[in-house]
């Protein structure tokens, strides 16, 4: 089974459309990959099927880059 | 060519609020592109267009106008393009609704002044403005669908102040269908059951909400957009054409049950 690290990638890769070599642990989903503010929210809704998990408001708010939903979902035991 | 058959073929309708593929507005359009009506989409901001755009494409839909439905001048836009591309209209499914998302958790006595006014406008007044509109096109008749919530109902945790402007908006639809009954226009709600919209992300603990529905509902399950996109074909289509002023619900069934299923598990920590 593919690790968390690589299920977050590819989710984000498909909801914003961005080259797979882009999405790095570091890439913020706004400024580097062209998230706008919907897709932030669009993409917490996706971790959140993805992981069978609840994203709360206050953390969703710092899940800014692709490590911050990585370490969301581990913390979880995702 | 070969006579279209299809329930809606021939019906040109008018869907505003749809925000993304998950959107309830998107269930129901999509349902009834496939039985064969033609589509405007109406969006309100920037950020909404491009996913619009981009839904309405897959229905083969080109007319996809910007609607402020805070602003008056936006909507007789919107009409007047309707009017020059199509000359007339035969429904329109509503699917608009806004509250600050602060004020949709804790508890509905903390709701603002400020933000009853602007729930309400944008939640309830919007389907009147926009149905006066519609219905000068409707020259041969037509259907109005709105979207509302058992909240209106029913106290349901975390959706105070917007299950107030629910209870107006089903109350609205009861005297607009008075109102337009004469020129053949029927106006009808649609109840649906919880979804995960984007809409929905702001309403507090919308989760357990969700479980709650699946474990309690007659049919044990929750909603899907394909139950509600059937529901509006039936209401938007000539099937309903001795329907009107009705809040139909497609919730499983949830709004009949009186008290937690016996089987229902306790969910108090999920």
């Amino acid at each position: 089974m593919i690790d968390v690290s690589q299920r977050v990638k590819r989710i984000v890769v498909e909801h914003l459309g961005v080259d797979e070599a882009k999405v790095t642990e570091d890439a913020s989903f706004i400024d580097d990959l062209g998230a706008d503010s919907l897709d932030t929210v669009e993409l917490v809704m996706a971790f959140e099927e993805e992981f069978s998990c609840e994203i709360p408001d206050d953390a969703a708010e710092k899940i800014l880059n692709v490590k911050d939903a990585i370490d969301f979902i581990k913390s979880q035991g995702g | 060519m070969a006579k279209d058959f299809r329930i809606m073929a021939g019906k040109r309708g008018q869907i505003m609020g749809v925000a993304n593929d998950r959107s309830i507005a998107w269930g129901i359009a999509k349902a009834v592109a496939e039985q064969g009506a033609e589509l405007a989409f109406t969006y309100m901001g920037d950020a909404l267009e491009k996913r619009v755009r981009l839904l309405a494409d897959q229905v083969g839909s080109t007319l996809v106008e910007a609607c402020d439905i805070n602003d008056d001048a936006s909507i007789d836009r919107v009409f007047g393009r309707i009017e020059e591309i199509w000359g007339n209209l035969d429904f329109l499914v509503h699917a608009i609704a806004y509250s600050d998302k602060d004020e949709l958790k804790g508890k509905y006595l903390d709701t603002t002044r400020d933000n009853f006014r602007r729930t309400m406008d944008i939640s309830c007044y919007s389907f009147t403005s926009v149905a006066k509109r519609a219905a000068a096109l409707m020259k041969d008749g037509g259907s109005l669908l709105t979207l509302t919530y058992y909240g209106a109902e029913r106290v349901v945790p975390h959706y105070n102040v917007m299950g107030v402007a629910k209870a107006a908006l089903e109350a609205s639809i009861r005297y607009l269908a008075v109102d337009m009954g004469d020129q053949g226009v029927r106006v009808n709600g649609l109840s649906a059951g919880p979804i995960k919209t984007l809409a929905a992300s702001g309403i507090g603990n919308f989760r357990y909400i969700l479980k709650w529905n699946q474990y309690n509902s007659p049919l044990r399950r929750n909603v899907t957009l394909a139950d509600v996109g059937g529901a509006g074909v039936y209401l938007l289509s000539d099937l309903s054409t001795g329907v009107t002023g009705e809040v139909h619900h497609v919730d499983c069934g949830y709004n009949i049950v009186g008290m937690k299923a016996i089987d229902s598990p306790d969910i108090a920590v999920i």
